[in-house]
């Protein structure tokens, strides 16, 4: 019984883990390709910045 | 579980970049490529006595220009799509129901959190327009977008009047409290150009969301099932 219980709060725990991280990587790709300032970055992501309305120049 | 939610949201992210991209060239880039005239003093336009063509040569499809607009809406939307699927993952664990017709919802939401929310106090922007510091215009957009995004959810699954009332005092605020805005307005560009990119930028935004939703919806499911049987058998 415990050790099932613990199963379950493990797997529980490695869901959210997981979760958190691929929603974490998905904001860093929105920052770095939508919102980091970087001269050619901002360059080469210029009209898809403008064209999805984040904040441009 | 971290390879399933990275499938779904890598296949969704892709397809509705991709639409998005091709939506965006066809119909929001010959917009941008017009103000982008005014921008630069090619053209210059006096109000009522203006005799400027509204419709100057554009020049057509600048392959590099324009193959890296569609790798980096890819990548914005594969980003987006993880950060929805993970969501949808967390609300199916607690009771919710996720397949290719919820998903639809869940996109429009999206659309309201990232764009429809930052973009009722700062609009979308055509090139050229004035407007106040970079910083604090991105600081202020992710504020609302994360803010918007947190009130949805609460509308969605608080399920009491306390949480819907937070909701409604998230959604409100930022724009009680203000955008950045710039001192004075300098924009050459002329209103009209504005407005339709703005409207372009909404509708396909609007359009690459329900995508986004509707697909990773779908893939999500596909995914769970899979691995409920895996588990079964």
């Amino acid at each position: 019984m415990n050790t099932q219980n613990a199963t379950a709060s493990n797997a529980i725990a490695t869901g959210i883990g997981a979760l958190t991280f691929v929603a974490l990587i998905g904001l860093g790709i929105v920052f770095v390709t939508g919102h980091l300032q970087a001269a050619t970055l901002h360059d080469a992501a210029h009209d898809v910045r403008h064209a999805t309305g984040f904040p441009c120049h | 579980m971290f390879t399933r939610l990275l499938t779904s949201a890598l296949f969704a992210g892709a397809v509705a970049g991709l639409i998005a991209a091709l939506l965006q060239l066809f119909f929001v880039q010959p917009v941008l490529l017009h103000a982008e005239l005014y921008e630069g003093g090619e053209l210059v336009h006096f109000g009522a006595a203006s005799s400027v063509s509204a419709h100057p040569e554009l020049g057509g499809i600048d392959p590099v220009r324009d193959g890296l607009s569609v790798i980096f809406t890819m990548l914005v939307y594969s980003g987006y799509g993880m950060m929805l699927v993970a969501l949808m993952a967390l609300a199916q664990s607690r009771g919710a129901r996720i397949d290719a017709r919820s998903g639809l919802v869940w996109g429009m939401a999206g659309f309201i959190a990232v764009h429809l929310a930052p973009g009722f106090s700062l609009a979308p922007e055509v090139p050229g327009v004035a407007a106040a510091d970079i910083h604090a215009r991105q600081a202020w957009w992710f504020v609302t977008a994360i803010a918007a995004a947190v009130a949805l959810w609460l509308i969605a699954f608080g399920g009491n009047w306390a949480a819907w009332g937070a909701a409604v005092v998230l959604l409100l605020a930022p724009h009680v409290i203000g955008a950045p805005e710039p001192d004075v307005f300098t924009g050459p560009v002329p209103t009209e150009i504005g407005a339709l990119f703005a409207a372009r930028a909404y509708g396909v935004g609007l359009a690459a969301w329900v995508m986004l939703g509707g697909l990773a919806g779908y893939f999500w499911s596909r995914e769970s099932v899979a691995a409920g049987r895996a588990q079964t058998a």
